[in-house]
């Protein structure tokens, strides 16, 4: 849909069903290699299904997700709603991500305390993780995702449970990490975390693809009625998927 | 209640010397049970881990029979091995009946039910936590299960510790394969049944004193185990 740059993402007829129901339905979507992406809809609009399905943690039912080159499942990261914090110590989960890079224990170490103090967390590297806030938590659950180094970091909704100060420095670290080249596909209903953020905005609604469009574009003239009544505020009622 | 005290007073003696009869005794419990966990733990982490973490046909079968087997009566585990391990049994020729090693493989029968319930029990709910973020990080197989056990380790203690308790606590079992022979298969539960029925009350006691005390350091490292546990590692 947006030309301007190679796609390192093209889904095609997208689908994914359970028993009884079709959650998700991406017939086209293209996604630039610069940029922040967000995914934007209301809830249950099958934002975090379509987010799992690019990183390969549910297969679709039907339908091709092709990553460019390089860029795929394996040289991605996410970041989940509620942090999943491994029962060790706050830097053993930085560790963690660096081991899979296969660096050794000086070049870990070294690094560890590189991202915890860019999240902020440097003092509390021998605390357990499970017992951080949840502010501090979701940084960790970043800081951990960003250890692995991905080309790609997918994040389901990571503010969604936060105050605005912890929302703030989420977002900071976000921004760092896009000014360092990482592409981020980023789940979220909060419209004005999309204005912030957002390069271009996938706009789902109903388990349906609505519209994708550069950032201003989508929030000057969003291109379905859909995506203007959620603008708005207002709550749309359609006929359901496909109507 | 004389003859208590007494024997009492001569069961704390036997302990503070070190009594050599009483120490062989309490070495070759340990020993027995300690191979038996060793045993057990080899067989039932890892497959309370393989239950914990895929979904397969008869797996809600295995479920039920290793949280039923919990509960399996020591000497019915005991009349089992003895009839595998007698002359005309399927191990007669091992020559094993009357031997530690046959005590060691009756406790291990009845303790790798306790293992295989609680190593699932410890590490199901991690693995459904930790599903999608090791899947993120490509984390499968066997590092897949390191990372299960060693995220799971208090938990999994607290089932080696549950194990070996009951191990040494067991008498039905070991009586029936050991035969209780004095300085070879004679360990603190088969001497304390032996010497209280014949009325040396003194070397009763002090096993059973060294007994509780085992059971206090087990329950002590579970709490420390637990108190660990709140600290925020599980």
């Amino acid at each position: 849909m947006l030309e301007d740059t190679a796609p390192i993402l093209k889904a095609r007829g997208l689908r994914y069903e359970v028993p009884d129901a079709l959650l998700l339905s991406v017939p086209d979507l293209q996604i630039g290699a610069a940029g922040t992406t967000v995914i934007l809809g209301p809830n249950g609009a099958g934002k975090s299904v379509l987010l799992r399905l690019l990183h390969g943690l549910v297969a679709p039912s039907s339908g091709i997700c092709d990553w460019a080159k390089g860029v795929g499942p394996e040289a991605q990261a996410m970041v989940f709603q509620k942090p999943v914090l491994l029962r060790r110590s706050v830097a053993a989960n930085i560790h963690f991500a660096l081991a899979r890079r296969g660096l050794d224990r000086a070049q870990r170490s070294e690094l560890a305390a590189q991202h915890l103090s860019e999240a902020g967390l440097g003092a509390r590297a021998r605390q357990p993780a499970r017992t951080l806030s949840g502010g501090q938590q979701q940084r960790l659950a970043l800081a951990r995702a960003l250890a692995r180094a991905p080309k790609v970091l997918l994040l389901d909704e990571p503010t969604a449970s936060l105050d605005p100060g912890s929302t703030m420095e989420i977002e900071k670290m976000l921004v760092r990490a896009k000014a360092q080249g990482t592409k981020i596909i980023m789940v979220t209903h909060d419209i004005g975390q999309a204005r912030r953020m957002a390069d271009d905005v996938v706009f789902l609604f109903q388990g349906v693809l609505s519209c994708h469009q550069h950032a201003p574009a989508f929030f000057d003239a969003p291109a379905t009625k859909a995506a203007r009544a959620f603008l708005s505020g207002e709550i749309y009622q359609s006929e359901g998927l496909g109507a | 209640m004389e003859g208590f005290s007494q024997a009492f007073q001569t069961s704390l003696g036997l302990i503070l010397a070190g009594d050599p009869y009483l120490v062989g005794i309490v070495a070759l419990s340990l020993k027995i049970s300690l191979a038996a966990l060793a045993i057990s733990a080899l067989i039932g982490v890892p497959l309370g881990a393989l239950l914990a973490m895929h979904r397969f046909w008869g797996r809600q079968i295995i479920v039920i029979a290793t949280n039923a087997l919990m509960g399996l009566p020591p000497v019915v585990v005991g009349l089992v091995v003895y009839l595998a391990l007698s002359r005309s049994g399927p191990l007669g020729v091992l020559d094993l009946l009357y031997t530690p090693a046959a005590m060691i493989l009756a406790q291990a029968l009845l303790i790798t039910p306790i293992l295989v319930a609680l190593t699932r029990q410890t590490l199901e709910p991690i693995n459904d936590e930790y599903a999608d973020l090791l899947r993120s990080f490509a984390v499968a197989g066997m590092r897949r299960v390191w990372v299960l056990i060693w995220d799971g380790r208090f938990g999994l203690l607290t089932a080696l510790l549950a194990g070996f308790g009951r191990a040494t606590a067991e008498v039905g079992a070991v009586i029936i394969v050991g035969g209780n022979i004095n300085h070879v298969t004679r360990v603190m539960t088969t001497t304390i049944a032996l010497e209280t029925s014949r009325g040396n009350l003194s070397l009763a006691m002090a096993l059973g004193v060294i007994l509780l005390i085992i059971a206090l350091a087990v329950n002590a490292v579970l709490s420390m185990v637990s108190q660990a546990t709140r600290r925020g590692y599980a």
